[in-house]
């Protein structure tokens, strides 16, 4: 078993087999999609009338919608039926403060890194888990409080604040937006809730962890996130799975509102299981983010690291209504083995004097497929708006491929539009100068591909940002040679 | 230390090296010259295991061990150190950053433990002042956008934060200013030993005023066709390689 291999039982299955799933009880939909499996959610969830009939508005149209087929995907025929749409551990009682959280589960996170503890103590990052289907603890939510900061699970929020998540649930992305958005606001099951108060700027990261863990099921979350005017908040989000042979789905929807003088910046670390060296298992990670800059001189910036995933279809985006609104989008999308990724962004302009910049660096190596997809469109009345996108993919080996997809449509005379891409072999002369300095072959393009994608990792938080490079040295280990 | 026998080597079927000898002992500097084409950078390309080179016959020898058998990496952390014609730039990585890993890896192959942020910071201070290379050119990425002597200093520095057993300079002196050239030499002065050997291949004996040589080779047509000592250089200098040419 080669050592990337080793690392990543560790991170993921290893655990598993000791860990939760033998001690946890869970609470499990059968499988299949109906209006009596939506209705079972929402009653689960304990949710309002008008939610309930906003699924099922959701799930009418679904049907009558098909797979998205304009993307640079071979994706497998996907049984909707023969997936368990609802799985939670089962709990024992209502959750006040991380000290009740089971401490099965704490220690399950802490191997897997992810020490909700840990991190509470030494970098007072506030976390929010969800496992499956249902959000597990929040930390710091006090400390939070105070401040007027609401961080919750989205089933909590819908309980707790129904007006705030009413007024904002579906405006971004409405739930006939996009296949799998639909399908998600038909059977989302919990995710994160974040609203942060006028003037207010939120003193620690706010981060999710996701993680699918029982099988056949799918994990549909939704995170929704208010900045309301003048506050600032940096969000961050963390994902991963066990190893399985058959493959799992994901399809989640964040939707960010940044208002006047707002700023949100989130950042994401994908590590869903990939598949094996032969492609089989792996998670198809569908997912729709989308955040609107609504108000004046407000700013949403999105920064990805995706080295995970069987098939990742995503394109974190924003609506740039006000006027000197900003939006931005880092991303370093890694494939290896036999992955998929078509990825990338859509900035709307419309406000004037809206600018944006997209700097994308794709990683192909193996059999794997990486794409870059992006639409700029500046409407005809967002005068002097400013894009700057720049692309960049980086091939190991000769059998796997990138593509660029860019559009563009610009509607006004007064707005300005450039565009840069490379494609590069990782050069020979690069790891032969590491190789004569003593550094191994692993080491090497580790090096060369951290150096590659530095632009995008330095825009993530600092505890993120050594995940996220030992992660691409994970995700590349044995891809050349 | 490095006994080279009978070597051949080719690129592209091309035969370069055509049966070359050369040894080198501890403590000695040895200076390889000869007009362009004559194979001197395959020979410390060869040396130094890069794999586009073919060695079709003769054997190279280093400290007892075969070096056929080793890759490039292995052949550096047993001492190998070859600072190159053309340093090569990698975008977003540091000299710092590349060093420290090289460092770490050659000191874990040795059975050391690695050192941490401050020891290789003080590691790196003492080490800067012998080349005079600032703290913020090792911060940035590496040989991107540096000068010609710039690189080159890099390269004496990273000789002497790896400490080789025998270090192998390839046309060190091209693009080199005369302060550049004494800045450079200084540094290779102060890292000789009785333990250590350096090879300097070059074109011209302008830099062999700043780094003496013990032995002087001829390498023409890939051969080395006349040894002598540092009278040698001088006497090609004043000659001109023809006149080797015209004597064989």
């Amino acid at each position: 078993m080669s050592k990337d291999d080793k690392i990543l039982k560790e991170f993921t299955s290893k655990e598993y087999e000791h860990g939760w799933s033998v001690d946890f009880d869970v609470d499990q939909a059968p499988k299949g999609l109906n209006e009596d499996i939506i209705k079972l959610i929402s009653s689960k969830k304990e949710e309002p009338k008008w939610l309930l009939d906003w699924r099922l508005k959701a799930f009418e149209h679904f049907k009558k919608m098909s797979e998205p087929e304009w993307s640079n995907l071979n994706i497998p025929k996907i049984d909707y039926q023969d997936i368990s749409y609802y799985s939670a551990p089962k709990k024992k009682k209502m959750l006040k403060s991380m000290d009740e959280v089971d401490p099965e589960l704490i220690e399950t996170f802490e191997k897997l890194g992810i020490s909700l503890l840990e991190q509470k103590r030494l970098s007072g990052v506030a976390v929010d888990a969800v496992i499956d289907s249902v959000s597990i603890g929040t930390t710091f939510k006090d400390k939070l409080s105070e401040l007027g900061i609401i961080f919750c699970s989205f089933s909590e929020a819908v309980k707790e604040y129904p007006e705030l998540v009413k007024k904002h649930l579906g405006k971004v992305i409405p739930a006939k937006d996009n296949y799998f958005a639909c399908l998600n606001s038909a059977v989302f099951s919990d995710g994160s809730f974040c609203y942060i108060p006028k003037g207010v700027r939120c003193p620690m990261e706010l981060s999710t962890y996701f993680r699918i863990n029982a099988s056949n099921t799918g994990q549909f979350e939704r995170t929704l996130i208010v900045a309301d005017e003048g506050s600032y908040v940096s969000y961050l989000e963390g994902c991963t799975a066990p190893m399985r042979d058959e493959n799992q789905l994901h399809a989640a929807v964040v939707e960010i509102h940044a208002e006047k003088d707002a700023e949100v910046k989130y950042s994401t670390v994908q590590n869903w299981y990939p598949g094996d060296k032969n492609g089989k298992g792996g998670i198809y990670n569908f997912v729709t983010k989308r955040g609107i800059c609504n108000g004046s001189n407000s700013k949403i910036s999105w920064t990805q690291v995706e080295t995970g995933s069987a098939i990742t279809w995503k394109y974190p985006s924003c609506i740039l209504r006000g006027d000197n609104s900003v939006g931005e989008f880092y991303s370093v999308a890694v494939t290896n083995n036999y992955q998929q990724a078509d990825t990338g962004t859509k900035m709307i302009h419309i406000g004037k004097n809206t600018k944006s910049k997209i700097i994308s660096k794709g990683i192909s190596a193996g059999h794997s497929h990486n794409s870059y997809r992006g639409h700029v469109n500046v409407l005809k009345r967002a005068k002097n708006s400013r894009n700057f996108s720049q692309c960049d993919s980086l091939l190991l080996g000769n059998k796997c491929g990138a593509h660029t997809f860019p559009y563009i449509d610009i509607e006004n005379k007064s707005s300005m539009v450039e565009h840069e891409a490379t494609t590069s072999k990782i050069g020979e002369d690069q790891i032969f100068y590491c190789l004569q300095r003593g550094i191994d072959e692993e080491n090497a393009i580790a090096l060369i591909v951290n150096g590659y994608a530095k632009e995008v990792l330095k825009q993530l938080p600092m505890e993120f940002s050594v995940e996220a490079q030992k992660l691409l040295s994970l995700t590349l280990e044995g891809s050349v040679g | 230390m490095l006994e080279i026998k009978n070597l051949h080597a080719s690129i592209d079927d091309t035969k370069i090296l055509k049966g070359l000898n050369l040894s080198v002992s501890a403590g000695e500097v040895h200076a390889i010259m000869g007009p362009n084409g004559s194979g001197k950078s395959t020979l410390a390309s060869v040396i130094a295991g890069r794999e586009d080179y073919d060695v079709t016959d003769g054997e190279i020898n280093f400290g007892g061990s075969e070096l056929s058998d080793l890759g490039p990496d292995e052949r550096a952390r047993e001492g190998i150190f070859l600072a190159f014609q053309y340093p090569v730039e990698i975008p977003g990585v540091s000299t710092t950053n590349f060093m420290k890993t090289a460092v770490n890896q050659v000191r874990e192959a040795n059975g050391e433990k690695p050192l941490d942020a401050v020891q290789f910071l003080k590691l790196m201070k003492e080490k800067m002042k012998l080349v005079n290379i600032k703290q913020e050119l090792l911060s940035r990425s590496i040989n991107e956008g540096f000068s010609g002597g710039e690189k080159k200093r890099n390269e004496i520095f990273q000789m002497a934060m790896l400490e080789p057993k025998l270090a192998i300079l390839d046309e060190t002196d091209s693009g080199l200013d005369i302060d550049a050239l004494k800045i450079v030499s200084n540094g290779v002065n102060a890292l000789k030993s009785n333990e250590n050997a350096t090879v300097v291949v070059t074109h011209y004996q302008r830099l062999l005023d700043y780094i003496v040589p013990d032995f002087v080779h001829v390498l023409m047509d890939g051969k080395i066709v006349k040894s002598g000592d540092k009278n040698l250089a001088l006497e090609l200098e004043e000659k001109g390689y023809d006149w080797i040419k015209v004597k064989n």
